[in-house]
């Protein structure tokens, strides 16, 4: 086969092919959604006037901080809770599994990362309902129905449901690059097990430690389906206030205002945590 | 002797931790074959009522049918721009790569509601929302940096040097591409469709905001969820499950991921 293409053109259609597609489909609806935020709806038209009504009015309303200030306290829990949680895991499937068990333990954190997260949650339902799995094997040792479905702690699980995986997989792809014999050495020298992950493990891994929070974090952040399925949606979050505005009141300037907040809140914090994880580097 | 019992705890948690994350796939196993309308202890008789009921269903065939229908181009086109972007990534220095690298990685990292959002309304401007072409085009973007990242590792590996000699013996750079750089990366462009199509098959949110009254499985499942207990998403979320681990398995042990490399000691 007789393949004659100018290396030039090879070189801008390889370059120019995904970067068109993401400028067309990312970045120009991005865009649009800041533009729309100024514009006003008449007659369930978008009319390009420009207006800062729907910033006022959105900002103004008490139901978006409370969202905001909940969205915020649940996702920044969740990712300190999540990467306390895993910490062990990690460092027993990084230091304390045979290559083998490392290898399945790493492609069963993978797994529920491409696995439907909607039915997953879901499932939970079966366990924390107030006639579920834990209550029934509870009830026998004589504890009383306990609470959890439509609750902020239901919407913890499933927030743990979601970013336990990664947060776990980020941690150990951290800890892989630590030389086993500093940890060795470290125990040579008397150090305890703890001593160990606070003195060796952790100074070594904080920026995939930092990482890992930050996914946590924006996977919270922004999810709607805990919050709706086992939260029971009593108190919604800044992406249930995007659905139901969207949804039910037609109103995309007024969703875009609450999206671009919230894209704002994440580059803030992602750009404290970067800033935060490489500190002292270079 | 705390070293031990660190050891043998570590790894009690860790398969405790296992257990809670695999605890909804196996309930939802459980449940969709158990006779009683709601999911409760003790367990009813063994049943295939809901499965039966789930895939009669004409509105679950038609949306498994639109998935297939939009997964498969994705996982085409994803892969071919991930590879370019890829490639771009590894051969070429130009003005502004970081931004490059930036914009091409960035998509999964915005909450899916905002980039339901973005698209919906910017496709409706364009007239392309509420049919699956929106679908398409919005799960393309957001599986490009899935496929991009698999092919840039597999790139990492290769010597440069491959395609110089390849160069010298007179193959021009498309050559040396079709017949030196995409053969190298054959594993792991198979894998990239692979979990690119998973992406697909699974995105539920944007799919929602844009697809209109052209559902796709996911939307299907959260539809029924909308509705009230149903033991059939517990099928439907079987056959989900079942569909999305195949898929992620398959591209596992073609690519090699997973396979975890400890590097060697350094002298540093």
């Amino acid at each position: 086969m007789n393949i004659n293409i100018n290396k030039v053109a090879l070189r801008w259609s390889l370059i120019g092919a995904p970067l068109l597609w993401q400028l067309m489909f990312f970045a120009l609806p991005l865009l649009f959604l800041l533009v729309i935020s100024f514009c006003s709806v008449q007659n369930f038209q978008l009319a390009a006037d420009f207006t800062f009504k729907n910033w006022s009015t959105m900002l103004g309303r008490d139901t978006f901080w409370s969202a905001y200030n909940y969205t915020w306290a649940l996702a920044l829990a969740t990712a300190f809770s999540a990467s306390l949680f895993a910490l062990p895991a990690a460092y027993s499937i990084s230091f304390h599994m045979s290559q083998r068990m490392r290898t399945i333990a790493i492609i069963l954190l993978v797994i529920p990362f491409f696995t439907s997260y909607l039915v997953r949650a879901y499932a939970w339902q079966i366990f924390l309902a107030d006639n579920g799995v834990i209550n029934a094997l509870l009830s026998p040792l004589g504890f009383s129905t306990i609470s959890m479905l439509n609750t902020t702690f239901g919407s913890w699980v499933g927030y743990l449901t979601l970013c336990m995986p990664l947060v776990i997989l980020i941690q150990v792809m951290g800890m892989m690059q630590i030389d086993p014999s500093l940890i060795q050495a470290a125990r040579n020298l008397s150090a305890g097990p703890f001593r160990c992950l606070f003195e060796v493990v952790i100074p070594s891994i904080k920026a995939s430690l930092v990482v890992a929070w930050l996914f946590a974090f924006i996977l919270t952040f922004g999810d709607f389906v805990s919050p709706t399925y086992l939260g029971g949606g009593a108190s919604p979050t800044l992406s249930n206030l995007i659905i139901d505005t969207v949804k039910s009141g037609q109103q995309w300037p007024r969703a875009a205002v609450v999206a671009i907040a919230m894209i704002a809140t994440l580059v803030a914090t992602s750009l404290a945590a970067m800033a935060y994880a490489y500190k002292g580097k270079k | 002797m705390i070293w031990k019992i660190t050891r043998w705890g570590g790894r009690l948690y860790t398969l405790f931790v296992f257990l809670v994350i695999l605890a909804p796939l196996v309930a939802s196993l459980i449940f969709s074959f158990n006779s009683d309308r709601f999911p409760s202890l003790p367990l009813k008789e063994f049943t295939t009522e809901w499965y039966l009921l789930t895939f009669t269903d004409p509105l679950v065939l038609e949306a498994l049918q639109r998935s297939f229908l939009v997964a498969i181009p994705v996982g085409l086109l994803s892969t071919v721009l991930g590879f370019a972007a890829a490639y771009s990534d590894y051969r070429y220095s130009f003005r502004g790569k970081n931004l490059f690298n930036l914009l091409m990685m960035l998509p999964p990292t915005i909450p899916a509601v905002i980039m339901g959002l973005a698209m919906l309304s910017y496709l409706s401007r364009i007239n392309l929302a509420g049919n699956v072409y929106s679908i398409f085009i919005s799960h393309v973007v957001i599986s490009l940096p899935f496929a991009m990242a698999l092919i840039r590792l597999r790139l990492a590996q290769m010597d440069p040097s491959l395609e110089e000699a390849a160069w010298n013996l007179q193959a021009n750079s498309a050559q040396s591409l079709r017949y030196v750089v995409v053969p190298y990366c054959a594993q792991s462009l198979f894998a990239a469709f692979l979990i690119t199509t998973a992406v697909s098959f699974d995105e539920f949110a944007v799919a929602w905001f844009v697809s209109g009254l052209e559902e796709t499985v996911p939307v299907r499942v959260l539809v029924f969820l909308q509705g009230q207990v149903s033991p059939r998403i517990n099928a439907i979320g079987t056959v989900v499950f079942a569909t999305s681990i195949l898929l992620v398995v398959l591209a596992m042990a073609v690519s090699g991921v997973g396979k975890s490399i400890r590097p060697k000691a350094t002298d540093q």
